[in-house]
């Protein structure tokens, strides 16, 4: 008679049993799964195959899924699936106002007590503040440097030198366009943002003279209309008859490919292009900063803070979220990734050592030259209209020669009119 | 005479129940989203995400301060020109199609009908790079295939001029949706008795004469649905745009439509940032819109047409 009840025992132990396990399991599975948020698709590979790898030797019981949106997509969708309540648990940190909204809606984690984050300076922890200073939300990762990719053997064909100064720019230019059949200047109007962000934030700072231009705009002392910004878009209205022909209808990639083909000669560039042009091209390149204006001894270059990442504050693994992110923190991570992403530069303290030539001749700028981010990233693009925008526009109709440097000047000078005391 | 009627008088709960399982799916995804939408762009939303009424305030904005009516207008503009376009050359496209289908001494005219629908069936993203790449000025063979018939000198980056990137993304869209209106006017065409068109032939009538006389009446409640589908796909369009010229619908705006600047306002765009309740006011002046159209053209135009019975 006891067999049943035994039987039955057994049964109920071994069910309850499983049960446990079962449980146990679900909840170490998803206790250590870390979802990555990013606008990074281009680096699926390296974060599959050698980021993540790399953390997991240290916490191998932590998993981590590198999940991309299309840049283009990337605010939209995080910002629908946060409502939603689906986004990931660490986010990818767009510099300045889109993260910052984040974090006053509670989206984001301050991050002020996170170990690692004292390798972090004032300046590089600038896009990722709240406007008083006191809260950290994200962990800078990288910033980008602005300058021009040019084809070295094509150079060498045509016995060109590097140009130093604007004059020496357009004579360079003008012998391209002269004696050989290639395209001078590789950029495209047709996506627009090349045109702001390749064209007026990459030769502007040697106009507004860095940071000190970046904040006169800010504090409303100096205007758009002022010369020197009005400079900076006569300069881009010489432009167009070097670029190629039907650049109104060029797009980001089809500049890629006709310079990685060997078809152009000079790319104004990001030194996020270096990876692309690394895979792509089977010439030797090289990179220049953007030429001074005559006579000007210092440059200045657009050294922007990029790239950040926080921590998603509705999931429930923030604890191994901190873990990834102090491990970001540290030299081994700045290392890896600055290396492995040639262009991206780690914003943290530590001294490291970049193998990649070009890269590394966009960071010897740091030495050469003054560093300022994008001038239009901090608050004044935060208002209707939104001066980014307002850039993007001008600026290809500048380059398309639709429109003139002054007018450009007032159409975005009477845009920050509309919403900013200090400019008003 | 004992018993009233009670058997009439019972409520027709079957009707309900066979009426529920559509009409519940219709409110649900439908009818509550856009009431939700209309009362959304009532309220506004400060920087913590709270949400409080606001009235017509957005609509304010929207409508009276030139930061978003300029923008407004203008792709008001645009969009009313992607629609005549449509109107002016995808219509009449279809009809002159239809008409040559329709005709009983074309040979081959299923494989005509596939291939000119074909394109309806392909993604927006599909056609919007196959057209990119076909009148890139850098890898399109459109400048060769000019200069091949002659008109070489005519060619120009289309897609990234102000003045015609509009026009070149309507005509890209009319490409791809010829085959709707195609087909609609087809079907109606093929309902026309035979007897009617061997009557005006036997009364003497040239081909033409038929068409424009016996045909095209009977067609043109097909054709005044088809203006009506055409003017609403038109005015919620969006990705062909998307697709090709970006959220910012460039050069300097030339080819925002509501659609796009709807986006721009919902989600934000770049370092603009999204406000869902303004997005909400734009897309309710887009359903007004539509609305009115679709009204103007029922108690306008639908009501003169005269049908016939056949």
């Amino acid at each position: 008679m006891s067999m049943p009840i035994n039987g039955i025992a057994t049964r109920l132990g071994s069910l309850s049993l499983g049960l446990i396990l079962a449980t146990s399991s679900v909840g170490a599975w998803s206790g250590q799964k870390l979802v990555i948020e990013s606008w990074r698709n281009d680096d699926s590979k390296i974060w599959n195959d050698v980021i993540i790898p790399a953390f997991n030797q240290q916490h191998p019981d932590i998993e981590l899924v590198f999940s991309p949106t299309p840049p283009s997509d990337y605010n939209s969708a995080l910002q629908a699936k946060l409502q939603g309540g689906t986004a990931g648990d660490l986010i990818t940190c767009r510099p300045f106002d889109v993260s910052l909204s984040l974090y006053a809606k509670g989206n984001l984690e301050a991050l002020n007590s996170l170990p690692g984050m004292e390798n972090f300076s004032d300046f590089a922890r600038s896009a990722w503040v709240t406007d008083d200073g006191k809260d950290t939300f994200c962990l800078p990762m990288a910033s980008v440097i602005h300058g021009f990719i040019y084809n070295k053997e094509l150079f060498e064909e045509l016995e060109l030198e590097v140009p130093k100064t604007e004059s020496e720019f357009f004579k360079v230019l003008d012998t391209i366009k002269n004696e050989s059949r290639y395209v001078p200047l590789v950029m495209g109007t047709s996506d627009q943002w090349e045109s702001a962000t390749m064209g007026f934030q990459n030769i502007g700072p040697n106009y507004w003279k860095g940071e000190a231009g970046r904040k006169a705009l800010l504090d409303g002392s100096e205007k758009l209309t002022d010369p020197q910004y009005v400079q900076v878009w006569q300069q881009m209205a010489k432009w167009g008859p070097y670029m190629g022909r039907g650049y109104e209808a060029q797009k980001y990639a089809d500049s890629q490919n006709l310079f990685t083909l060997g078809r152009g000669v000079i790319y104004p560039a990001g030194s996020w292009d270096i990876p692309t042009f690394n895979d792509q091209a089977d010439f030797e390149f090289a990179a220049f900063p953007p030429p001074v204006p005559d006579g000007q001894d210092t440059c200045y270059i657009s050294d922007h803070t990029d790239i950040a990442m926080g921590i998603n504050a509705a999931s429930p693994n923030k604890e191994a979220a901190r873990t990834f992110l102090s491990w970001m923190a540290s030299k081994d991570f700045a290392e890896l990734y600055s290396n492995e992403l040639p262009g991206f530069f780690s914003l943290s303290n530590h001294q490291i050592d970049i193998k990649d030539k070009v890269a590394q001749q966009f960071l010897s700028w740091r030495q050469d030259c003054e560093q300022t981010i994008r001038n239009s990233y901090q608050i004044l693009s935060r208002g209707t209209p939104s001066m980014e925008n307002e850039l993007w526009n001008v600026s290809t109709q500048v380059l398309n020669g639709t429109l003139s440097a002054e007018d450009a000047a007032q159409q975005v000078e009477a845009g920050l009119q509309q919403w900013y005391k200090p400019h008003q | 005479m004992s018993q009233p009627s009670s058997i009439q008088r019972r409520f027709p709960w079957h009707i309900l129940f066979f009426l529920a399982p559509g009409l519940l799916i219709y409110v649900t995804f439908s009818v509550y989203p856009l009431l939700d939408t209309l009362w959304l762009g009532l309220f506004q939303e400060d920087e913590t995400g709270q949400r409080f009424f606001a009235g017509i305030s957005n609509y304010k904005t929207l409508l009276l301060d030139a930061a978003w009516s300029e923008p407004f207008w203008n792709a008001l503009w645009n969009n009313t020109k992607f629609f005549l376009i449509h109107m002016l050359v995808q219509n009449p496209i279809g009809l002159f199609l239809a008409a040559l289908l329709s005709s009983p001494r074309l040979r081959l005219s299923n494989t005509y009908r596939t291939l000119i629908f074909m394109p309806t069936m392909l993604s927006v993203v599909i056609i919007g790079f196959v057209w990119q790449l076909l009148l890139s000025p850098i890898w399109g063979i459109s400048e060769g295939f000019l200069y091949s018939i002659g008109l070489g000198q005519y060619f120009d980056a289309w897609l990234g001029k102000e003045s015609s990137a509009l026009i070149t993304l309507a005509l890209i869209s009319v490409w791809q949706f010829v085959g709707i209106p195609m087909m609609l006017i087809y079907a109606a065409m093929l309902s026309i008795p035979d007897d009617l068109i061997d009557a005006s032939v036997v009364d003497g009538s040239s081909a033409w004469q038929t068409f424009w006389h016996v045909k095209l009446p009977l067609i043109l409640p097909t054709i005044g649905m088809v203006s009506i589908l055409t003017f609403v796909a038109n005015f919620n369009a969006f990705e062909l745009i998307y697709a090709v010229k970006g959220a910012l619908a460039g050069p300097n705006f030339s080819t925002d439509i509501m659609g796009t600047l709807f986006y721009r306002t919902f989600f934000g765009f770049q370092l603009q940032s999204g406000s869902i309740t303004m997005g909400a006011a734009v897309a309710t002046l887009m359903f007004l819109i539509i609305l009115v159209g679709v009204m103007l053209y029922l108690f306008v135009v639908q009501r003169r047409m005269k049908r016939f019975q056949l």
